[in-house]
């Protein structure tokens, strides 16, 4: 077919023994099946948080209710708040595996493709040229979000136990409206692209399913987009407050 | 028709290479791109200068050697080798930009021909049936199903051309790779390899240097055989499934 310009054997014998895990971490598909359940673990998390945060239009008692609730809950078998700290201890494993291989192959990728065409063709629609970027932004968005409404370092208000008046103090701040509006559209193109790539890589794909997977993440990223700003909104025109 | 060509020449692998501007006079709508180049070379050898070099074997579109890269798409505006690809999806006093595949792992040899081996050796560390050889079996000893029939010619179709991976942001051959997987994998004469194709395969795409796939969908686009973007996620599934096999 072509020219062998390197010598190479084609037989595989280095197939050296090594555990499942550690196989699956050494392939580009390995490391891709990585970032689908990473993903998608933080993904079913995204939809819950989204539907809980809209108690915000119940009023401060149901949205500081739920709160509290959610510290109670897994009662008496859990401890008072090991249901949160086991949540956050699998989200962290998400973010931190998601991010790893991210960028790992991030890395093979550019070095895979070292020159560039000087004729510069069609491009990939917005969602997928912005998967590495929106990562980052969301990356940030993560820990200033954490230290906004989980510790309350950088909340105008910062009273723990009261989210309800803390969700107030930021959307009460032009800064605060900016960052969560930024970092929900990312979620949204980065759900969008991610769904059906994680449906893909996780062996979903085919080519009847193709267009419906593509449809359910659109939705979601519509519904994620929309119910997540819909709390800013909510402060802003007056509705919550 | 008149043209404005800019074409990549570069001597040898390890020089540098520049777009260089030719012209050139009455192409006939009905030529071929290859024809074209071929007038264009003619030129340049009755000039005393070096033809430029480009691959090309059957010039029917079943070989997958006339890889180029046209236009900044992977064998041009149609959806088909470049040697069918005629001149007359072009118009009088167009440039047109000519480039080899781009991709580390097929590296440039001179001018628009780089070198595919990488492709041969995923192919040889598992992109076939074991089998006795000799007089042929008898047709009717393995039943195929009508579905995997046609899914095994179809992905059978592949001409290892490399448009996927020239067209793919990360040099992946992962459709490539799928293609031959999805056909030996689909037939009851692929099923004892199984397990060991799709990892070995999958290990020398990796180790040979091409990327990963982010699911852009460019090689099915470009894809002149039209093997299709879903091919991946069954090698995807046939990988996950060796690896939980423990193959
Ligand atoms: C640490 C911050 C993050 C970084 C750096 C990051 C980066 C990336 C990158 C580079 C990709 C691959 C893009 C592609 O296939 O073209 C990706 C895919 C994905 N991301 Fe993220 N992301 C982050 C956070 C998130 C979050 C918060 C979610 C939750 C919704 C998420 C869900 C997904 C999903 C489901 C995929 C598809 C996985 C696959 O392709 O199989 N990511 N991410
Ligand atoms: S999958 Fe299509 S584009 Fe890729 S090598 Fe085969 S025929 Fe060429
Ligand atoms: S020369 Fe054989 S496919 Fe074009």
């Amino acid at each position: 077919m072509a020219l062998a310009t390197r010598p190479r054997t084609t037989t595989r014998t280095d197939r050296r023994p090594a555990g499942t895990a550690a196989r699956l971490w050494r392939s580009t598909i390995g490391k891709k099946t990585v970032m689908a359940v990473s993903g998608a673990i933080m993904l079913l998390y995204l939809i819950a948080h989204m539907i809980g945060n809209l108690k915000v239009f119940f009023g401060p008692d149901d949205m500081n209710g739920y709160a509290h609730w959610l510290r109670t809950l897994g009662e008496p078998v859990l401890h008072h708040e090991w249901f949160l700290w086991i949540l956050r201890v699998v989200l962290l494993a998400a973010v931190l595996a998601h991010g790893l291989a991210a960028w790992q192959l991030s890395r093979l990728d550019i070095a895979a493709r070292p020159v560039k065409y000087a004729h510069r063709g069609r491009r990939a629609s917005y969602a997928t040229r912005t998967m590495r970027w929106g990562g980052v932004i969301l990356a940030l968005f993560i820990v200033w979000h954490i230290l906004d409404l989980t510790t309350g370092t950088v909340n105008p208000n910062g009273e723990s136990g009261h989210p309800y008046e803390n969700i107030v103090a930021t959307f009460d701040t032009w800064y605060g409206n900016v960052i969560y509006a930024v970092a929900m559209i990312a979620v949204g193109l980065h759900v969008q692209h991610g769904f059906h790539s994680a449906a893909q890589t996780l062996g979903a794909g085919s080519r009847t399913r193709d267009r419906a997977l593509r449809a359910t993440g659109n939705g979601l990223a519509l519904v994620l987009t929309v119910g997540f700003l819909s709390v800013p909104f909510g402060v802003m025109t007056g509705i919550v407050k | 028709m008149n043209l404005t060509l800019r074409i990549w020449r570069q001597q040898g692998p390890d020089t540098d290479g520049t777009m260089t501007t030719y012209e050139v006079a009455d192409i006939s709508p009905d030529m071929s791109f290859l024809e074209m180049l071929d007038t264009l070379n003619e030129e340049l050898i009755l000039r005393g200068e070096e033809p430029v070099a480009f691959d090309h074997d059957c010039r029917e579109g079943i070989c997958g050697a006339c890889g180029m890269v046209i236009n900044g798409q992977a064998h041009g505006p149609e959806r088909t080798t470049t040697c069918q690809l005629h001149m007359r999806h072009f118009s009088d006093g167009d440039t047109i930009d000519i480039e080899p595949w781009r991709a580390a792992a097929f590296p440039v040899v001179k001018d628009l021909v780089v070198d595919r081996s990488a492709f041969d050796r995923i192919i040889g560390s598992g992109g076939y049936v074991t089998a006795p050889t000799g007089s042929a079996p008898e047709a009717h000893a393995t039943p195929v199903p009508k579905a995997a029939a046609d899914t095994a010619f179809e992905h059978a179709e592949c001409i290892g051309c490399g448009a996927c991976v020239a067209a793919c942001p990360n040099g992946s051959a992962m459709l490539f790779t799928s293609a031959k997987i999805v056909h030996l994998n689909s037939l009851p004469q692929g099923g004892p390899e199984r397990e060991s194709r799709v990892l070995d395969m999958v290990a020398t795409m990796d180790d040979e240097g091409f990327g990963g796939c982010t699911v852009t969908g460019e090689c099915a686009t470009a894809c002149p055989k039209g093997i299709p973007l879903s091919s991946i996620s069954t090698m995807n599934r046939e990988y996950l499934r060796a690896l939980r096999k423990g193959a």
